[in-house]
């Protein structure tokens, strides 16, 4: 039996279209590294089903690769890695918004 | 210029109504984003990798300074002050905030702009010739046929619910700078007998299936465009497959069906249509052609022109390259270069906008185009202007001096903004303009077109570049597969694969090697890349790019 690779939970805040991340406490938060990392793959398709249902607060929420990091959760896959980032053209999005926080 | 009429201008605002009431439901939770989405899409609002993008038609190119200094105005207010000009003649706007998108669209309107029918299974903007108008080597200006079809196109009844997006482009001119060949509908004036007409191309498109159109119909009078065009839509939307997103454009109809049996189709269609057209769109078309007269050009001495031209080596680099023949030998064509080396390819600025406004106005008779290769073109420039337009560009960054050469390339906004994105663009783009900028290589290699693509997609149009960059994803990794031979002219081509992709950090010295390559083969300097590459093909530059070793795993 292949390994489960752990996920997150994400997708993009209805009003300001900002990908965010859901937690264990059920908040949506900016930071990829506060989001709940998710082992289980039963348990993922439960936390995804919660996020999926929360229709006034977040758009398209699916399951995303991840892994443990020093600081909690870390991208597993180039794009989601940019997705906590932002653009690499301009200090525009997350590298700026989230910097003092 | 053409303004809008009072239905015109009542519809677009009637949409705007509309679409706010659908944001307000939304927001209130009585519409689902599943009910909303194509909504939002109808009204060119996407959700892309990290914001919301609103998606504005810029029909055929053409915009009024009015305009432009309102789109600045937008970008200012609502977004981070800047604007995305892209490969289908639309300004995009890369972070709105959903709340304020019907202010946005409303201050549109109030400029007689919109975003409908930028997303969908519709007919999407409808593009032409960015030196429309202004060409010396053109029959007729192609954009009244071009707003004809926009008004006819525009909440189409029967063709708001296509089996796929449907574009369509139009050229005046025998040499081809609006990719006809690469569209769904590609027209091209020609003369028979003295009299305008089109030769109408069919089943163009780049993507996952790339393929040029076929000629449908090697003379259409003029006067039948409208009964002919609805003719091709109509069979597409009967005969065009739903079963299966990626075999629904109509290259795919005519490749399953054959060209002789879509043609015979298109005709009979064309032949049930044509009594029904009363000649109503023909009064219509007058009165817009008539709103496209050319201005009032003038007259006056073109001495400081040369004058500065002998003496000003930085000016005459940048007229040997950003200037192109007028009808008006007094006057000339300016391509205002948005690819200052190491900027973002297709960006403007709200200050460069509201200067190349004020420019249009003081020089170019209040005449502003955007090119689908993401530059802004000042279409009626007297000779005499040209030092004074010249440096008042180089004030804001817009007088770089590479038109037509290696760093004035297409790129997609690739995966830095792009949801369907598999790789970045614009950070090769940027690095390939400042590596040959170092080298000081690029006037040298002489005229090139470089188009790159973050998916599979081709926005970018990389089949039809010289060199062509595909950015892929590879096992988790950016990966980049390289095209050669591609032409986006009158003489299109599909550009083909040299072989393996290369990855990241592989990329630039791999277009290094390519460029070196033919700069030591070519007969002469004056022998062009794409020239070069006809006659030597693919095997000196597979070399170059694999070695012997390589070039055997590659085969
Ligand atoms: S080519 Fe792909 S990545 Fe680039 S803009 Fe189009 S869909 Fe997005």
């Amino acid at each position: 039996m292949s390994r489960f690779t752990p996920k997150v939970v994400t997708g993009n805040a209805l009003i300001e279209g900002d990908v965010v991340y859901l937690t264990v406490d059920n908040r949506w938060t900016r930071s990829h590294a506060e989001a709940e990392l998710i082992e289980d793959e039963a348990h993922a398709q439960l936390r995804l089903l919660h996020g999926a249902s929360q229709r006034q607060l977040v758009v398209g929420a699916y399951l995303a690769d991840a892994r443990r990091g020093p600081n909690g959760p870390e991208p597993a896959h180039f794009r989601e890695a940019f997705r906590t980032r932002g653009p690499s053209n301009y200090p525009h999005g997350k590298q700026v918004d989230l910097r003092h926080v | 210029m053409y303004e809008y009429s009072d239905f015109d201008a009542a519809f677009v605002r009637a949409r705007v109504a509309q679409f706010s009431a659908q944001v307000q439901r939304r927001l209130s939770g009585a519409l689902t984003e599943d009910e909303f989405r194509p909504l939002r899409l109808m009204n060119g609002v996407y959700l892309q990798l990290h914001a919301y993008m609103l998606r504005v038609a810029i029909p055929y190119g053409t915009l009024n300074p009015t305009q432009l200094r309102q789109l600045a105005w937008i970008a200012d207010t609502y977004d981070k002050g800047y604007g995305h000009f892209t490969t289908r003649q639309n300004i995009q706007f890369n972070w709105p905030k959903l709340p304020d998108v019907p202010a946005i669209l409303s201050a549109l309107a109030d400029v007689q702009m919109h975003a409908i029918q930028t997303s969908g299974n519709c007919v999407r903007n409808v593009t032409a010739d960015h030196f429309a108008g202004a060409a010396a080597d053109e029959i007729e200006d192609p954009r009244p046929v071009a707003e004809l079809l926009r008004q006819w196109s525009t909440d189409h009844p029967e063709f708001q619910f296509l089996p796929r997006k449907f574009k369509i482009a139009i050229t005046g001119s025998p040499n081809d700078r609006a990719v006809t060949r690469a569209h769904d509908i590609g027209l091209r004036m020609v003369r028979q007998n003295g009299a305008p007409g089109f030769e109408v191309i069919v089943g163009g498109g780049l993507g996952r299936s790339p393929m040029l159109g076929t000629v449908v119909r090697g003379f259409l009078p003029k006067a039948d465009l409208l009964p002919y065009v609805e003719a091709v839509l109509s069979v597409y939307n009967e005969a065009g497959r739903r079963d299966n997103k990626y075999k629904a454009r109509i290259k795919i109809t005519l490749f399953e069906m054959g060209a002789a049996e879509l043609t015979r189709r298109i005709e009979a269609r064309f032949a049930e249509l044509r009594p029904l057209f009363s000649g109503n769109d023909q009064v219509l078309l007058g009165q817009i052609e008539a709103a496209f007269a050319p201005p009032a050009f003038r007259n006056a001495p073109t001495e400081a022109y040369d004058a500065f031209y002998t003496a000003d080596p930085v000016f005459r680099a940048w007229a040997d390259t950003n200037l192109a023949a007028h009808r008006q030998t007094d006057y000339a064509i300016v391509t205002i270069s948005l690819k200052a080396h190491g900027a973002t390819p297709g960006d403007a600025s709200s200050a460069q906008m509201r200067l190349i406004a004020d420019l249009a106005e003081a020089y170019g008779h209040s005449e502003i185009r955007i090119s689908h290769e993401q530059n802004v073109i000042l279409p009626h420039v007297h000779k005499s202007d040209l030092p004074a337009l010249h440096a008042a560009l180089s004030q804001q960054g817009l007088a770089t001096a590479n038109v037509g050469l290696i760093s004035d390339m297409i790129v997609c906004p690739g995966m830095d903004y792009c949801a369907l994105a598999t790789a970045r663009s614009i950070p090769v783009a940027q690095e390939i303009a400042q590596r040959f900028n170092d080298l000081k290589l690029e006037h040298d290699i002489g005229p090139l077109k470089l188009k790159i693509s973050g998916c599979i997609n081709a926005c970018g149009h990389h089949h039809v570049g010289h060199i062509g960059i595909l950015g892929l994803d590879r096992a988790g990794v950016e990966n980049y597969q390289i095209t050669l031979g591609g032409d986006a002219t009158e003489t299109a081509a599909i550009g083909e694969k040299a072989g393996p992709g290369f990855a990241y950090d592989e990329i630039v010295p791999a277009i290094e090697r390519i460029l070196r390559t033919y700069l030591a083969l070519r007969l002469e300097p004056a022998e062009t890349f794409l020239q070069a590459y006809n006659r030597l093909g693919l095997a000196p530059f597979k070399a170059a790019l694999y070695g012997e070793e390589g070039q055997q795993d590659a085969a």
